[in-house]
């Protein structure tokens, strides 16, 4: 007995001694020289390995990807860490985001000579065309379950302000803005729709007519939303144009839910090169790379959002079922960065 | 001559962990306070103090208090007899059952979130209590995720108390209550307080539970420096927040720490002691006990039987895809390996935890003589707890402004994430080995010296025969804390190697695909890795000093 814990006591020393450790496993090579590149990005960044395998061995750079938080916490601490970034290029700023990274001065120059030419359909205006490049989009809009609506007989709805209707009382549900990206790109929606002096009234038909807001996205859909999984009593969620297809049921041949598209906003994200930076050559390559077709078809099984590059094949399902709003709310970069702040505390006094 | 050199020896080991404190916790909060408070080279306050007078501040400021007051209560309320039953009792499956109760407290919090929601949401089989979006359900979930600090803090110092005082008490004619108020109770209090003062630092700097327990109407003071800092960037007022804070941990240290040190007394320790067999008089105990265990495995149910179904069937699907890179969930990495990232952390971070909390427990149960002397160690020993009352978020921006020039640019480094958990563990090791140094009667290490031991002989013959069995349940404890940290990790910028509760909180917000089964099935794993290795270190023993 004593001896077997003493064997096991000296296996875990040892373990923790040799193999085990971070530091005993890795060389520090995070030195600043010519061949590393450093990516900074939010923490849903996801590729393919074999493409980010491909990047380093066409450009003879090592890549290192350095995630953390959301697009805001991301674009924060670029702010903060302005005069000694931490990386050399940057991916997931948002358009909700990109005029205070813009405004700060965190970015430099630079626009990839072989931008797809449906890119310019997302670029932001002024300053900001030049230093940060379109990578992707996404529409946050309104789903509906479909199947919900038809048992119960209820026409779904398909506007914002059917939102408001006594016939959808107490079925709609939607992640709050100040803890959820989608949730804000929801305010920002109808920001759009019903203008700056307008939605706080619409938000209080909203709550009147009994919204609920929860503090997520899965919140809403994985708990709340009928068809989420969770068996939940909400079958108006807010979601995003590409949800649908995975609503499709094992051996069925259409999605059960569909996205509201007059409701949407888009959201789009953008790479750019860091002023500052160690490696600007390098960080160029980065940002060129993640326009290239190869990384462009990647990013809708990877990210679950849209290539700027119209021209690449989307997967079957997203061709078929996950379609574009033909024309999203739309609200200027420069207020949204100016009135965040002020919006948020308004809606928290509206529904609190 | 050679006290002062025993002096000299103390001051130099309380260095290293001073210096880490330094550089991973003052520097960064210097540093974001700067950012906060000094505008245009110029100390201006201004714009701090106007938060403060924000009457949704004030709100916050409240509802914090009240909540980490009540949950705390709770908390003990809970887990003191459970910690009792399981290490005193005779209870059949303790062991296991000491192993669950950890569990909530590595389960990352959007998960346990979602678990508590899917019971109480109004169409939940808990729908009907109406709790959904409460105070009442963020306080339960606080108390879910801290009767285990409770547990594991007074379980081992249970087990090496002799229960002969009592036994004593008893046969002198003292009912049973009697010996709980005259006997038991004073005893206890050291750890209990210590115990009670970890877990208020725990609820009141709580974010995630909150966020999603609350629906976003009730906003503590954690969560507006969060909006504050990583959505508006208004680091005036975070700074603010962040110092309203400090003023509050340093408050409640200074209450707990004077009545903790009135109380300590010396106690009889044996090597070893037998759990009893439980009596009518345990009902009471066994009862709370059972209703604790019900806590923690409620919504524990919830998460495992959500994890074993896909496309509305049971089914193993999310659990066969855990080692494959992206079957339809889009991860990074896989969970396997994400996993293996974590448990190398983990083996770092406590490592790190025991050895700085180890020599800081020693330094700060030394007895001093000079009163400013005893003044000096118990500002040592408070120090150590601020990193948990302090936010995640001002620490993690913090290191990304302070940290920035060489020899301090350790931005991007492999051991800032190790080095962050052991922050957060390293107060758990100390507040889990203090009272029990504390209790050991210094007049036997006085003896001890005067038979011409040195300061380590008296440390190995006097204090480790009572002190290893929670310095072991302590590494345990870090490393499940380790395991399961997301807070501080997820605000340090890390190269590509996510931990599984960094992975586990991407694949839980990606919409669509099976990540959502992956990151139950996910953290389903990690809870179970948790069990495992607690289970396994609580039954390690140190030769010689505690075999059987």
């Amino acid at each position: 007995m004593k001896l077997r814990t003493t064997a096991l006591l000296g296996t875990t020393a040892l373990l923790a001694v040799a193999g085990c450790s971070v530091t005993g496993g890795s060389e520090d090579d995070s030195a600043t020289d010519d061949t590393t590149v450093t990516l900074l990005t939010h923490d849903s960044f996801a590729l393919p390995d074999e493409l980010l395998a491909e990047f380093e061995e066409h450009s003879g750079l090592t890549l290192e990807v350095v995630r953390s938080g959301d697009a805001g916490s991301l674009t924060n601490q670029l702010v903060l860490s302005k005069d000694e970034p931490v990386g050399d290029a940057v991916f997931g700023i948002d358009n909700t985001f990109a005029s205070r990274a813009v405004d700060a001065g965190v970015l430099a120059e630079h626009v990839p000579d072989e931008l797809p030419g449906s890119a310019a359909d997302h670029a932001l205006d002024g300053d900001g065309a030049d230093r940060l490049t379109p990578v992707d989009w996404g529409d946050v809009c309104v789903n509906v379950d479909d199947t919900w609506f038809r048992e119960n007989d209820v026409p779904a709805p398909k506007t914002l302000d059917d939102l408001t209707e006594p016939a959808y009382r107490d079925l709609f549900v939607t992640p709050a803005p100040n803890s959820s990206s989608p949730g804000f790109a929801f305010l920002l929606a109808t920001i759009g729709e019903y203008g700056e002096d307008g939605w706080q009234e619409y938000w209080q038909r909203l709550v009147d007519n009994g919204v609920r807001v929860v503090a997520g996205w899965t919140d809403a859909y994985e708990v709340d939303f009928t068809a989420g999984g969770g068996g939940g009593d909400r079958p108006i969620v807010l979601s995003y144009n590409s949800s649908p297809p995975f609503t499709i049921p094992e051996g069925g041949k259409r999605p059960t839910t569909s996205a509201l598209l007059d409701t949407c906003f888009r959201q789009v994200e953008y790479a750019g090169v860091l002023e500052g930076a160690d490696n600007p050559e390098g960080a160029q390559e980065v940002v060129d790379f993640l326009v290239s077709p190869e990384v462009q078809a990647a990013l809708p099984d990877s990210m679950y959002v849209f290539p700027v590059d119209d021209s690449v094949e989307l997967p079957p399902l997203w061709a078929k079922w996950a379609e574009p709003a033909p024309a999203p709310v739309e609200v200027d970069p420069e207020a949204i960065s100016e009135h965040r702040e002020e919006w948020l505390r308004e809606w928290s006094d509206v529904t609190s | 001559m050679s006290g002062k050199r025993y002096v000299a020896a103390g001051v130099a080991a309380g260095a290293v962990p001073l210096a880490v404190l330094l550089v991973f916790f003052v520097v960064p909060l210097a540093g974001m306070l700067e950012r906060g408070f000094v505008v245009d080279g110029r100390l201006d306050l201004g714009p701090a103090l106007s938060t403060l007078g924000r009457s949704r501040v004030l709100g916050a400021l409240w509802f914090t208090l009240w909540s980490a007051t009540v949950a705390t209560a709770l908390t003990l309320l809970l887990g003191v007899p459970t910690a009792y039953a399981l290490h005193r009792l005779a209870v059949p499956g303790r062991r296991v059952l000491r192993a669950v109760v950890t569990v909530p407290f590595v389960l990352p919090t959007v998960v346990v979130g979602v678990a508590f929601r899917t019971l109480l949401a109004p169409s939940g089989p808990l729908g009907f209590l109406g709790l959904d979006g409460t105070p009442t359900a963020i306080v339960a979930a606080l108390v879910f995720f801290n009767v285990s600090i409770v547990v594991r803090t007074l379980g081992p110092w249970w087990d090496s108390l002799d229960p002969r005082r009592a036994q004593a008490a008893a046969a002198l004619g003292a009912s049973p209550l009697q010996v709980l108020r005259t006997v038991t109770l004073p005893a206890m209090l050291p750890p209990v307080l210590s115990a009670a003062s970890v877990v208020f630092l725990f609820c009141a700097t709580a974010f995630g539970v909150v966020l999603t327990l609350g629906g976003v109407r009730y906003s503590t003071v954690e969560t507006e420096i969060y909006l504050l800092t990583t959505q508006f960037l208004d680091l005036p007022a975070a700074a603010a927040l962040s110092v309203l804070q400090l003023v509050v941990v340093v408050g409640l240290l200074t209450v707990s720490g004077r009545a903790r040190r009135h109380r300590e007394q010396p106690l009889d320790r044996l090597r070893t002691t037998r759990a009893r067999r439980a009596t009518r008089s345990d009902l009471l105990v066994l009862g709370v006990t059972t209703l604790t265990v019900l806590l923690v495995l409620a919504p524990v149910a919830a998460l495992v039987a959500r994890s074993f179904q896909a496309d509305g069937e049971w089914s193993t699907a999310h659990y066969r895809a855990l080692g494959d890179a992206d079957a339809g969930s889009g991860a990074a990495v896989p969970v396997t390996t994400a996993l293996a990232n974590s448990l190398r952390v983990a083996v770092d971070a406590t490592v790190l935890a025991l050895a700085l909390g180890v020599v800081v427990a020693v330094l700060v149960t030394r007895r001093a003589t000079r009163p400013s002397a005893r003044r000096a160690l118990a500002l040592f020993d408070a120090a150590f707890m601020l990193p948990l009352g302090v936010s995640a978020v001002t620490i993690g921006f913090g290191f990304l402004v302070a940290l920035d020039e060489p020899p301090l640019d350790l931005r991007g480094s492999p051991w800032l994430v190790p080095v962050a958990q052991a922050m957060v563990a390293l107060p758990l090791v100390v507040r889990a080995l203090v009272p029990v140094l504390r209790s050991v009667d210094d007049r036997q290490r006085q003896a001890a010296a005067s038979l011409g031991a040195g300061p380590f002989r008296v440390l190995a013959t006097i204090d480790l025969p009572v002190a290893w069995r929670p310095v072991l349940a302590a590494a345990g404890f870090a490393f499940a804390v380790s395991l399961g940290e997301f807070g501080a990790t997820s605000f340090l910028a890390r190269p590509t190697t996510p931990t599984l509760p960094v992975l586990i909180y991407d694949l839980i917000g990606r919409p669509g695909g099976d990540a959502f089964g992956a990151a139950l099935a996910a953290s389903v794993l990690l809870g179970a890795v948790t069990v495992a290795v607690t289970a396994a270190v609580e039954r390690l023993r140190v030769p010689g000093v505690g075999a059987f």
